[in-house]
């Protein structure tokens, strides 16, 4: 339980995805303009990062790491082939199996959603298709199995603190671009140079958390 | 005739006295106390330091707007106010280049790239102080002066074992005490030495200890502090919210030995704190312009320092707990803007 609570708030506060890990720029700096769509922006990673963290999981502890829990390796086995367990090593199809399975899972749970929950469907919107292929999404699936190798609860939970950190950053960050947008930024800082001097400014304001020991 | 008398101009029709420079003159001279004390503790170096980190915010401000063609304003004080804080956060031995680095990242950066004063997010000086921090951090933690006929950590005799401000043994004295595999002999001296710097509170309120330029003195700060909200400069929310949150969750979490141990006197002349709830916490650009946000504003600086000198991996906390509101200073101005009178209590604003 305290782990778990270690691993969300290091995923909120210390290695936050947008502020020190830098990941997932692209819709923090494009979406961060209104509050209204950050919030919506916010709650569609957080949806797709959690289902990303289960299903990423599942695919690279049974089908593409090395092992006795390898699908493939149990059907050979079954079928009669004296392959050893090590030598089912798919682990360099990890992108591109992530990518792949994370894209279509969320366009089939987008499908399902615009049929029986179309109130969800709306709030979360243009968002869900634009986050799907984030680097955010397949980082978290990344650190959760290669670089962290997570348990599943530990993934999911990681992958939920992720989302959440990110739309705390979000909301921070239009909530600074909202008040600026009457200022007198010069000529040449207006829209995305100052909207990364923000960003690099809240990444140095989260400094503060670096170290955090519990 | 009537249309003679008559002056159609939209509001507000009431002004008040005060102006941009006079209140920012103002502050300045509300910081002058703490200077002196700064410079009577820890000699000439804290003079020239904060003169150089001075004309190294004005340079930069006069510079930008000259060659952005804006009015020059460097001397409606706010550059000053920015060089003083900026070198008032910094150890005494740091070389002169490095605030000179501060100056110019808080002044360019922080403040000129917003388009100047007013619409700076961040404090300025605390924008420079993050970035020196974040560049040069061995400089930024060790270059500590020990103040005129005092020690570094403000007790006596603890010297020998320790060379560090008051919050870093309590820091490192906790680790010791709460590692299950310490000795029994280091628990021991690690609480003898909390023990000691528990004691040298009075030090800490009257400034002979080591630390920053300008948090050296809790009285000195007070001075300059009061003298603000008297002359209603600065509010009285934010830094009573701040110092009494501080003292409440010091207390709480604050100790060596678990859970409502902490030495509130302790938890709150150390470190930053007065010179951040008065000086930093109150700035009236990049803090929430609600009375009730400010009172936010205040709890939400003490929880995070708290937290940072408790949990975190830097021993003070105060200057990054107040960025961190900065931050979150536009979400709390939405979110307690008083009611329009005659609109509906239910009705979220669309526009908010």
């Amino acid at each position: 339980m305290a782990n778990l609570l270690v691993i969300a708030i290091g995923a909120i506060l210390i290695n936050n995805f947008v502020l020190s890990r830098f990941l997932g720029l692209c819709p923090f700096v494009g979406v961060s303009k209104k509050t209204e769509t950050a919030i919506g922006m916010g709650m569609a990673v957080i949806f797709v990062m959690t289902l990303a963290s289960a299903v990423t999981w599942v695919i690279w502890t049974y089908f593409l790491s090395p092992g006795t829990s390898n699908i493939f390796w149990i059907i050979a086995n079954a079928l009669g082939s004296d392959t050893p367990a090590a030598a089912f090593d798919l682990r360099y199809l990890e992108t591109i199996a992530f990518i792949l399975v994370i894209a279509s899972l969320v366009q089939f749970v987008e499908l399902v959603l615009q049929k029986t929950s179309p109130a969800l469907y709306e709030a979360l919107g243009i968002f869900l298709p634009l986050i799907t292929t984030n680097c955010a999404i397949l980082g978290v699936a990344e650190l959760n199995t290669m670089s962290l190798g997570y348990s599943f609860l530990e993934a999911l939970v990681h992958g939920i603190a992720a989302g959440l950190g990110f739309t705390l950053a979000l909301l921070m960050m239009s909530g600074i671009r909202e008040k600026l947008e009457f200022a007198p930024v010069p000529k040449l800082m207006k829209g995305l140079p100052i909207a990364f001097i923000i960003s690099g400014l809240m990444s140095m304001a989260f400094l503060g958390f670096s170290g955090l020991k519990f | 005739m009537a249309e003679n008398k008559l002056i159609v101009s939209s509001s507000p029709h009431l002004r008040g006295k005060d102006s941009t420079p006079k209140i920012m003159w103002n502050v300045v001279l509300a910081l002058l106390p703490a200077w002196a004390f700064g410079i009577y503790f820890y000699g000439p170096r804290a003079l020239w330091l904060t003169l150089i980190a001075v004309v190294a915010a004005i340079a930069t401000e006069a510079a930008i707007q000259a060659i952005r063609k804006v009015p020059v304003t460097v001397f409606d004080g706010s550059a000053v106010i920015t060089g003083i804080l900026l070198a008032f956060n910094v150890p005494p031995g740091v070389p002169w280049w490095l605030v000179v680095v501060g100056s110019v990242i808080g002044i360019g950066i922080g403040k000129q790239a917003f388009g100047g004063l007013g619409y700076n997010p961040l404090n300025p000086a605390l924008v420079g102080r993050a970035f020196v921090m974040a560049s040069w951090p061995v400089a930024m933690t060790t270059k500590w002066i020990a103040p005129r006929g005092g020690s570094l950590s403000g007790a006596v005799g603890l010297d020998a074992v320790t060379s560090a401000t008051p919050l870093t043994v309590l820091k490192l004295s906790r680790s010791k005490i709460l590692d299950p595999e310490s000795a029994e002999q280091a628990v021991q001296e690690a609480r003898q030495a909390v023990e000691l710097v528990y004691n040298a509170w009075p030090n800490m309120f009257f400034g002979k200890i080591g630390g920053c330029i300008g948090e050296v003195s809790a009285v000195a700060i007070l001075i300059g502090g009061l003298y603000l909200l008297i002359r209603g400069f600065a509010d009285w929310r934010t830094p009573l919210s701040y110092i009494g949150g501080v003292a409440l969750f010091g207390w709480i979490f604050g100790g060596v030995e678990g859970v409502f141990t902490g030495h509130v006197l302790f938890q709150i002349f150390a470190g930053g704190l007065f010179l951040g709830a008065f000086f930093m916490a109150t700035d009236m650009v990049t803090t929430p312009v609600t009375k009730k946000g400010r009172w936010i504003f205040g709890i939400g600086c003490a929880i995070l320092t708290v937290f940072i000198r408790r949990w975190g991996g830097y021993p003070e906390g105060v200057s990054y707990s107040i960025l961190l509101m900065n931050i979150f200073t536009p979400i709390i101005d939405r979110h307690t803007k008083p009611r329009i009178f005659g609109t509906s209590r239910k009705k979220k604003g669309g526009n908010g």
